[in-house]
């Protein structure tokens, strides 16, 4: 699997301090459309393998860390560039929307 | 590029979709589903729905869409998972369409049947769009957990304004409905059950004119009209009723209307629905979007059908999107049958 699991105790070190660019899927077990979105999330991970990191953060068993980047709908998908987040994506998005952010940012 | 021509394309994955594509499979037709990403249409974002014939006990909204697509699955559908881009329908060369999606590949189809339903209505009033994701949300099925103990207003008077305002109230400290006119029009059974909860207050004749806060939702700014907000007791009655005695404040107060700010955390916006009509070129609609329809299920344009919300402005019922989807199956087998 190409897609990292990321929780509160490893988001730090995996996610804010990564020199790499990283997409973070926040998400939930009852979310319909979390369950939509998680092929499109799969497929980057392969896609972009090597330059950016691709991971999923299950807020149910991590509460801080949504809390910390004010989430409050699902799914939302942070893209971090340097340790901050430069782009929020609310609800299913196509993967063309996610390739166009991201490409920008490995440009 | 793939040079395999459907006999039918459908554009669109909520009822009305997939019960043509349960149709045009069984007549032996050649199926596409251009479902998107998104796909299975509004009932995704649902918990329970008790109205669909068959299932008594009801059948959880999602749960009805799977078994749908693996109906259409079975009897053969080719279901794709990629949005839908646009269409020319202006342009058909010896009876073929051209069917474009947003990864760059095109389908070609002798007919199509155009099912892409209807997205959320947003307000559109200052400090909404910036705050979608932060306290601004359009289903509650998906984000009434982050609400715990929170406040929450719903903004509608229709089923799926009652439908949030419930499921919000197992978490929500409260539940304001706000509802712009003095009565609400959802069906009696959804009324009932919000009018009966003692965790939604009902108030009448007020709109929201502003959403306030700096990173998140913080505030609304409410218009009443007439000087006191109507609110809705449990003994079936509304009376008028101080803002102040809500937890709001007064910013302005005249003759024919009040002002008034009120703290709240969630919007949650069931205002209706925006016809996804815009992509097809050459397609008639109305003035408010809606596909025009020609003898129940055609469009202005041969070869091109449709069916549920994104023509039905008027019954919007998963129930009546299925209805229209197994009308046009049935007359796109009809003309294709003509045909050959």
């Amino acid at each position: 699997m190409d897609v990292t699991t990321y929780t509160d105790d490893n988001f730090e070190a995996e996610v804010v301090k990564s020199t790499t660019p990283v997409l973070v899927d926040f998400w939930a077990d009852w979310c319909t459309p979390c369950h939509m979105l998680a092929p499109t999330i799969d497929e980057l991970a392969s896609d972009y393998k090597g330059k950016v990191k691709v991971g999923k953060l299950n807020v149910d068993e991590n509460p801080q860390t949504p809390g910390t980047f004010g989430i409050m709908s699902l799914p939302t998908v942070l893209l971090f560039e340097k340790g901050k987040p430069v782009k929020t994506f609310v609800g299913v998005q196509g993967k063309e929307e996610f390739k166009k952010a991201i490409d920008e940012v490995l440009s | 590029m793939d040079k395999t021509v459907y006999d039918v394309i459908i554009i669109g994955s909520g009822p009305s979709g997939l019960t043509a594509a349960i149709y045009t499979t069984r007549a032996n037709l050649k199926t596409l589903v251009v479902a998107g990403v998104k796909w299975g249409g509004q009932l995704m974002l649902t918990t329970l729905v008790e109205n669909f014939p068959g299932f008594p006990e009801g059948i959880m909204g999602p749960e009805l869409m799977m078994n749908m697509r693996k109906q259409a699955e079975h009897f053969g559908a080719e279901i794709i998972n990629t949005n839908f881009k646009d269409a020319d329908f202006t342009q058909s060369e010896k009876g073929i369409l051209t069917v474009n999606t947003d990864d760059g590949k095109s389908y070609q189809g002798k007919t199509v049947i155009i099912a892409t339903g209807a997205d959320t209505k947003w307000l559109e009033v200052p400090g909404e769009k910036e705050k979608i994701g932060r306290g601004v949300a359009s289903c509650a099925p998906c984000d009434a957990a982050f609400y715990k103990d929170k406040r929450v207003i719903v903004v509608g008077g229709g089923d799926s304004a009652m439908e949030e305002a419930s499921v919000l109230t197992k978490f929500a400290s409260h539940v304001w409905l706000i509802h712009r006119r003095d009565s609400l029009r959802a069906s009696a059974a959804m009324q009932e059950r919000v009018l009966k909860d003692p965790k939604i207050t009902v108030v009448y004749n007020t709109e929201v004119e502003e959403v306030l806060g700096e990173m998140k939702v913080e505030k609304v700014r409410f218009k009443t009209s007439g000087n006191m907000p109507l609110v809705q007791e449990k003994t079936d009655e509304s009376v008028p009723t101080d803002p102040e005695k809500l937890g709001g404040s007064v910013v302005n107060k005249t003759d024919t209307h009040i002002t008034w700010e009120f703290p709240v955390d969630g919007i949650f916006v069931a205002i209706g629905h925006i016809p996804n009509s815009q992509l097809f070129k050459g397609i008639e609609t109305d003035e408010k979007g809606f596909i025009k329809i020609h003898e129940h299920t055609k469009t202005n344009v041969e070869r091109v059908y449709v069916a549920g919300d994104v023509h039905d402005n008027e019954y919007k019922q998963a129930i009546t999107a299925a209805g229209f989807g197994c009308m046009a199956a049935l007359e796109v087998e009809k003309f294709l049958r003509m045909e050959n």
